[in-house]
């Protein structure tokens, strides 16, 4: 109770700070004639977007072409993830690996892309190493896959009557919670052991092409056509288009987050004491459960928040796409909505709540993972 | 164990060697000479089948020479480390083909075919690498659009703050108490002095060097000043010495010198290239550290309303990218700010980035801080230190001791973060690179820039990280 002048004084000052700073935007944004309000998101955005995973035109809203950002950094984000892990658990392995080679070029591997700013690998990819690229009406092809300066075009499916393939995916997601918790059940009752991963696997795999046997939900597979435009261009129709944007992005988070992924994975399994595995060994446990039921749930405790750490900065780090004009949410909102509306503390703000919002979320699961699985004794 | 009987028998048999290290060879040699020198001795084969000599040839090779003890012992050592089963050594051929293929075309491009000489870009007639652009543009590159008659100024500045900074090392055991003093407030304010009214420049230069030279020559004459007087020396002489100088020695003299031969004012806008990365980063190194420290403090403070607020600003700043809070410095904070009041660009990134990365140095330090065990509180309380004279003495020596590596992975972030501020328009190395790719009198030679601008910052990051090692190192304490 003692220390309550200090604390009524920092209070204060927060608030002088803060009723200063509101003062001023008042007194400049009434000068300038501008007034504070979300309800510019409701008007026509008209501006294009190159790359879209939902239905956009000019005529669409702002809050649309927010949408449209923010499903491409999520996008780009989610892709990153899955492919900085691949490269990070295997490169983290490797740097373990007694093998003299492998070992020096996991390290090389570390060393060389973490100590480079992500901008300029980003640059180095947009506009150095992809822009050696033929032109479309120089590529050959690789299976139906062209990769061009303009796009890399590949098969795609076109589905029909997907959601109902999605729901049983997701049923079968929940399923697989399911059998699991029963057959842990079972096992702690009975003593034996179930191939809980074989038949999880099978359930996933069974259930969703259920529809697909029975006619439900059907796809075909579209190929991308080589159209003649002129004499010397031309372009490809049909298939998916990935633009180059997306591609130099995704491989500089991607090859950027792998190094540090690599690194954790390497202190989560060096930080497994070697008496652990020795004494799973002499209580007769073979190396399949010593892995499974010893090694990796202690390295994965060790390996998973920073892990989840580099996730969430691989997220953050995808703002850059800006740099490159990959349209993510800062690109479309923050640059282009901003430069045409003028409303810098309303999209400033959102972008901002954008992200605060992805961290808090994923800072909140890992506060729940560290309470579940952090050791209890000590 | 069929494998094992297999092993045991190879272990006499040294022919099964002899022929192993043939393979081995051929397979090498084979690619080697087609890779460097251009001669292909399977050209008779499809190049289908050339892949799968190569491999076939190499695996054979290794699975020959593969036996528990052989009498070589080189062979001995490959086997031990990289060819002790089937997977590590088609993974050790792997590499080794990937160093023999790509080694040729990275050596040739970077200097065998690659272009020094001359000054225009149609001098660049090899296939390789065009360093002719990297020579043309290195001013720019590393002085931004800084004016090149004036560029001395950079380079004194640097080079004398490089000097200061380096005067801890050979600081006498009498001084060395004093270091942390002069690290953590002398050194940066003496830098802050230098970049603004050094490589700033304009007449304002000469009012604050009286300052400067007061305070050095008050110094150098106080430390032959008996102890009784000095608190008093102190108090008085240096204030004396600036008025003497500034009414009553060069007054006139100097102004009309400022005027003359002042230097010339360089607005921030026109710095750039490599200078201002340092300036960007150190600075933002210098302020980051005592405010992640501040904000560490805080967030374990008993106080709520300090711990919350703490909490709030170090979340905030954590959960968002620094491209957003650059864009926020850039277009939303000048509306924030009084009526006419112009804060400078470089100004407005500094403290963005330094508040941005002070929140990941106090998540750091609260690290250290939480992993040091209760005891040391309660002892420090014990012989009655307060809350401050605990955390200077006793804690925060152990926890930063504790974080070094943390800390140098936040400051090396910060370094590379810096190329970002070309969202508010300042072009440092990265950003000249972009300037200098759209010149129209050298379009295409983006990749060079890069290469160059990586190998720069490679060497700067990888120095960081190799000297945290040592720092590491050196105060390692088994505890």
């Amino acid at each position: 109770m003692k220390k309550i002048i200090p604390q009524l004084l920092t209070l204060i000052l927060i608030f002088l700070i803060i009723g200063f700073f509101t003062f001023n935007a008042n007194v400049n944004m009434s000068n300038r004639g501008m007034e504070f309000g979300y309800s510019f998101l409701k008007r026509a955005a008209s501006f294009d977007i190159q790359f879209s995973l939902i239905e956009y035109s000019r005529e669409s809203t702002y809050a649309r072409a927010y949408l449209v950002g923010l499903l491409n950094t999520l996008l780009v984000a989610f892709s990153g993830i899955i492919f900085a892990t691949f490269l990070g658990l295997f490169f983290g392995i490797a740097r373990l690996s007694p093998n003299f080679l492998i070992n020096r070029f996991a390290g090389f591997y570390v060393e060389f892309f973490r100590n480079l700013p992500l901008l300029l690998q980003l640059f180095f990819w947009y506009y150095a190493a992809l822009r050696v690229l033929p032109l479309p009406h120089e590529t050959e092809g690789f299976n139906n896959f062209y990769l061009t300066i303009k796009s890399l075009y590949t098969p795609s499916l076109v589905w029909q009557n997907l959601n109902i393939f999605l729901y049983l995916l997701i049923f079968a997601i929940l399923l697989v919670f399911i059998v699991k918790n029963y057959l842990k059940k079972i096992q702690e009752k009975e003593g034996r052991q179930y191939p809980i991963v074989y038949i999880s696997i099978l359930i996933l795999i069974i259930i969703p092409s259920l529809s697909l046997i029975f006619g439900i939900s059907t796809f075909e597979v579209e190929y991308p056509v080589y159209k003649q435009l002129s004499k010397s261009s031309g372009t490809f129709i049909g298939g998916l288009a990935i633009p180059p944007e997306f591609i130099s992005l995704f491989l500089a988070l991607s090859l950027y987050t792998g190094t540090f992924i690599a690194e954790n994975v390497r202190a989560g399994i060096e930080g497994i004491n070697k008496g652990q595995k020795e004494a799973a060994a002499s209580i007769g446990l073979n190396r399949k459960q010593i892995l499974n039921l010893v090694v990796l749930p202690q390295a994965l405790r060790i390996i998973i928040p920073p892990t989840t750490n580099q996730y969430l900065n691989l997220t953050k780090n995808s703002s850059l796409a800006a740099a490159i004009a990959y349209p993510d949410v800062v690109l479309v909102f923050a640059g282009t909505a901003l430069m045409q509306t003028g409303r810098a503390i309303e999209i400033v703000s959102i972008t901002m709540f954008t992200y605060l919002s992805i961290s808090l979320s994923i800072s909140i699961f890992m506060n729940y993972y560290n309470k579940k699985f952090s050791l209890t004794e000590k | 164990m069929i494998n094992r009987k297999l092993t045991n028998f190879k272990q006499t048999n040294i022919i099964s060697i002899y022929i192993g290290i043939f393979l081995i060879f051929l397979s090498l040699i084979f690619l080697f000479l087609k890779s460097f020198i251009n001669i292909d001795l399977l050209s008779f084969l499809p190049s289908s089948l050339k892949l799968i000599f190569y491999f076939s040839s190499g695996l054979l090779g290794l699975y020959l020479i593969r036996s528990e003890k052989s009498e070589i012992k080189i062979i001995d050592t490959i086997n031990k480390n990289s060819n002790n089963n089937n997977l590590n050594g088609f993974l050790t051929l792997c590499i080794l083909f990937l160093i023999i293929l790509v080694t040729p075309f990275i050596l040739s491009w970077f200097i065998f075919d690659a272009n020094f000489s001359g000054n225009t870009k149609d001098e660049c007639t090899g296939e390789g690498a065009c360093w002719t652009y990297v020579k043309v543009w290195l001013n720019r590159f590393a002085y931004g659009l800084y004016p090149n008659e004036e560029q001395w100024r950079i380079n004194l500045s640097f080079i004398s703050l490089a000097i200061l900074g380096c005067a801890g090392f050979f600081a006498k055991e009498k001084f060395k108490k004093y270091l942390t003093l002069y690290y953590v407030v002398i050194y940066p304010f003496i830098s802050f002095l230098f970049i603004y009214f050094f490589i700033s420049g304009g007449p304002i230069f000469f009012d604050f060097s009286y300052g400067i030279i007061a305070a050095v020559l008050s110094l150098i004459i106080g430390l032959f000043v008996p102890k009784k007087f000095k608190f008093y020396y102190f108090l008085i002489v240096p204030i004396s010495i600036y008025i003497y100088l500034k009414y009553f020695l060069f007054y006139e003299e100097l102004i009309e010198l400022g005027k003359v031969n002042g230097f010339n004012w360089v607005e921030t806008g026109a710095w750039g290239g490599l200078s201002l990365t340092f300036i960007v980063s150190f600075f933002c190194l210098i302020f980051c550290f005592p405010i992640g420290m501040m904000l560490a403090l805080g967030r374990r403070s008993s106080l709520p309303v300090v711990k919350f607020f703490s909490i709030g600003f170090i979340e905030f700043w954590r959960g968002v990218p620094l491209i957003t809070v650059l864009f926020m410095s850039a277009v939303m904070f000048p509306l924030f700010l009084p009526e006419g009041m112009f804060v400078d660009k470089l100004v407005m990134v500094i403290i963005a980035i330094s508040l941005f990365e002070a929140a990941y140095v106090a998540e750091v330090i609260r690290g250290g801080l939480q992993a040091l065990p209760r005891g040391q509180y309660e002892a420090a309380k014990s012989i009655g230190l307060g809350y401050w004279k605990m955390h200077i003495f006793v804690i925060l020596p152990q926890a930063l001791k504790l974080v070094i590596p943390g800390i140098a992975n936040t400051f090396i972030a910060l370094v590379k973060d810096t190329p970002l501020i070309f969202v508010v328009g300042l072009l440092e190395i990265v950003g000249m690179l972009n300037m200098a790719k759209t010149n129209p009198k050298w379009l295409g030679f983006a990749m060079e820039g890069y290469v160059f601008a990586g190998i720069i910052f490679w060497i700067i990051c990888y120095a960081m990280s190799k000297y945290s090692y040592n720092l590491e190192q050196k105060y390692k304490t088994d505890r």
